[in-house]
């Protein structure tokens, strides 16, 4: 598995948000990630998919640095991330980068374009001719040389997300995540950032974990999906595969939820399931398949036992004892 | 159009905002025809005056800075506009009822569900004669029923932050419903959350609006919702309505380049990648561009559209448009199917 990029084995991120007991202190944890595995080769765009509350940005702040895992490793080109208890270094930082979801909290608003596409510069580059460089940072997104001179309140939406995918590109990373970059933008910007991103992966050869709730753009931007529920990861397939045969129930139901603008798109949503219930609280995960409080074709078994991810096709697996 | 009566009709609204630097000219003439019964969309960018244009049907708008120099907004015939404040506390909640877009904002975090839901109840008295506690009480139970919530009775009693997002915009639903209005506005009832959920709500909001015949106005700027929910759309771009056509027709054949924009902005489940959108932005309010508001973004913008507003240009059946490249489409040709853009 040398090809792979990043290789998350049973991650685990559990947060303790309080004790119960006066004398036994028992901690009240929140299994923000519960055991999730993937894989990622170079290049890839991966997408995880999933309802607020599923885990999906504690994954990305996981694999970034900004939380230590609880249990579990996360392998990027075969080093272990968390194998030291020291700081990362410097080299492993400047290979991954994120955007985050709302560019207008993740700019610093105090800063122009230029102060803030210089410090990753000055960090990680040690370049003389740093002014050249922002200019074609800038070049890159797409944005005049001009911008560097204003300050983020002074550009649209879509412009303030332009710079955010400039300050990650600044270090020139092989590996970014990208944490709902377009779900705060109208979806008349939406295109053009996720175009420019496709871009920018082509000419500098990027991985991409792409993080969205969104399905729809998830069909035109990833090359595999993986959904999650409650910490878990329910299935992972081939997007192609992924929309012509979804398999697991809460698959199903995600689907058959989305609003679409043609009939095309309307054959093929599942039809039999429709939503039902609403995603239960972290804390009190039920037992068995979390999923089971939900999902319109459980049994007996799934109430007791968690089912494990299984092999249906080749690449694609499902996490329901309905797929043996 | 169909024979049922007008229920609303808006008339070249304008509503500015006079701020440090000049005003804001954000309606520029608009208007809206709705029949009773019918459920229209109203769709476009954020910023585009959708929100505004609600408010002011409501008379919600803070003024100042807001003010309206001119337009009429007619509720089944009487000028909204011109109302006093006790005719004006009749159409509020008998008459029109809005669910907004979040709905943790919209419920007051120091009352209870039940103290919220029985004061909305007691300011709509039944004609004109006042409920009594009992009457209140049972009409808010009952509404929660029909919103499919169980146990109405302790969720009278609990506070909005022990609800889920999803329970809270039912709530919401519930309260605007509760006392039977004739046009709901719906701003965004979904957008807040999760797509599961929010197809739950929009699933039971469709029910109950079909069940109790209520005209229904939907701001989204989702297309995918409108597509579902409504029988006729408005395409709003920058306090103008550029384009109004039934749900069907507009899907199957949009005609303003704004609309077309925004439709192929949206990814497909389908696939094929995503089209680039819609370049520019919405313009600044302080000095919107002359002639049509929407040429600075516009693929085919020509001479004329510098310097003129474009009128509204009916093709085919009920499908207006206010763009210049169908004008001459008006007199040529009788439907809207045949050309190419």
């Amino acid at each position: 598995m040398t090809a792979d990029i990043l290789t998350v084995t049973d991650l685990k991120k559990h947060f303790v948000i309080g004790r119960t007991g006066v004398v036994t202190q028992v901690p009240i944890t929140v299994k923000a990630v519960d055991g999730i595995s993937f894989a990622m080769p170079e290049g890839e765009t991966f997408g995880l998919v999933g309802e607020s509350g599923s885990g999906k940005s504690t994954v990305a702040y996981t694999v970034i640095g900004m939380y230590a895992p609880t249990a579990g490793t996360i392998r990027f080109r075969g080093q272990d991330l968390y194998e030291s208890k020291k700081k990362r270094p410097l080299s492993l930082r400047k290979e991954i980068q994120i955007v985050f979801q709302d560019p207008g909290s993740s700019l610093n608003a105090r800063r122009t374009v230029k102060q803030i596409l210089e410090l990753p510069l000055r960090i990680h580059r040690s370049e003389a001719r740093r002014l050249e460089e922002i200019v074609r940072l800038l070049d890159m997104v797409e944005l005049p040389p001009e911008y560097m001179y204003k300050y983020p309140q002074m550009l649209g939406g879509g412009e303030k997300q332009m710079v955010a995918v400039a300050r990650a590109l600044a270090t020139e990373p092989s590996f970014i995540i990208l944490d709902e970059p377009t779900s705060a933008l109208d979806v008349s910007i939406q295109g053009k950032i996720i175009n420019l991103l496709i871009r920018l992966q082509n000419e500098f050869h990027l991985s991409y974990l792409f993080i969205t709730h969104d399905l729809s753009l998830m069909r035109n931007v990833a090359s595999r999906v993986a959904i999650m529920y409650l910490g878990k990861i329910c299935e992972i397939a081939e997007t192609v595969e992924f929309f012509r045969n979804p398999l697991h129930p809460y698959t199903q139901m995600l689907l058959s939820s989305i609003p679409v603008v043609s009939e095309a798109e309307e054959k093929l949503k599942p039809q039999k399931i429709i939503s039902t219930g609403e995603i239960p609280s972290p804390v009190d995960i039920p037992p068995g398949c979390s999923f089971h409080s939900r999902c319109p074709m459980k049994s007996e078994a799934c109430t007791q036992l968690d089912p494990v991810m299984v092999e249906v096709a080749p690449g694609h697996t499902v996490r329901c004892h309905l797929s043996p | 159009m169909s024979a049922t009566p007008l229920l609303l009709e808006i008339k070249n609204l304008h509503v500015h905002y006079t701020v440090y630097g000049g005003q804001l000219k954000v309606l520029d003439g608009v208007g809206l025809v709705m029949h009773t019964g019918e459920r229209v969309g109203l769709v476009g960018e954020t910023g585009c005056g959708k929100t505004t244009t609600m408010k002011a049907i409501l008379r919600v708008l803070p003024m100042p800075p807001a003010g309206i120099p001119q337009g009429e907004i007619y509720f089944k015939g009487r000028d909204i506009l011109k109302m006093s404040s006790g005719e004006l506390r009749q159409v509020r909640g008998r008459g029109i009822s809005m669910i907004f877009q979040d709905p943790t904002a919209a419920l007051n975090p120091v009352f209870s569900v039940g103290q919220q839901m029985d004061a909305v109840i007691h300011h709509s008295p039944l004609r004109g004669k006042a409920r009594s506690r009992r009457e209140i009480h049972q009409l808010a139970v009952k509404s929660l029923q029909e919103v499919a919530l169980a146990d109405p009775e302790r969720l009278l009693r609990s506070y909005p932050i022990q609800l889920s997002g999803g329970m809270r915009q039912r709530v919401c639903i519930g309260m605007a419903l509760s006392t039977g209005p004739e046009l709901l506005i719906a701003d965004e009832p979904g957008t807040s959350l999760d797509v599961t959920i929010q197809d739950q709500v929009l699933r039971l909001l469709r029910t109950l609006v079909e069940e109790k015949n209520t005209s229904v106005i939907l701001i989204t700027h989702t297309l995918g919702i409108v597509r579902e929910m409504t029988d006729r759309v408005y395409v709003m771009y920058a306090g103008n309505m550029v384009e109004v056509a039934a749900t069907k027709e507009l899907f199957s054949n949009p005609l303003h380049p704004y609309t077309i924009g925004l439709m192929e902005a949206v990814p497909r489940l389908t696939g094929g990648g995503v089209s680039d959108g819609i370049a520019g932005r919405i313009p600044n309010y302080l000095a919107p561009p002359p002639g049509c508001r929407f040429h600075p973004r516009c693929p085919h913008a020509m001479e004329i559209c510098l310097s003129e507003k474009p009128a509204s240009y009916t093709i085919g059946d009920d499908h207006e448009v206010a763009c210049f490249l169908y004008q001459a489409d008006r007199v040529s040709q009788g439907n809207g199917g045949g050309h190419d853009r």
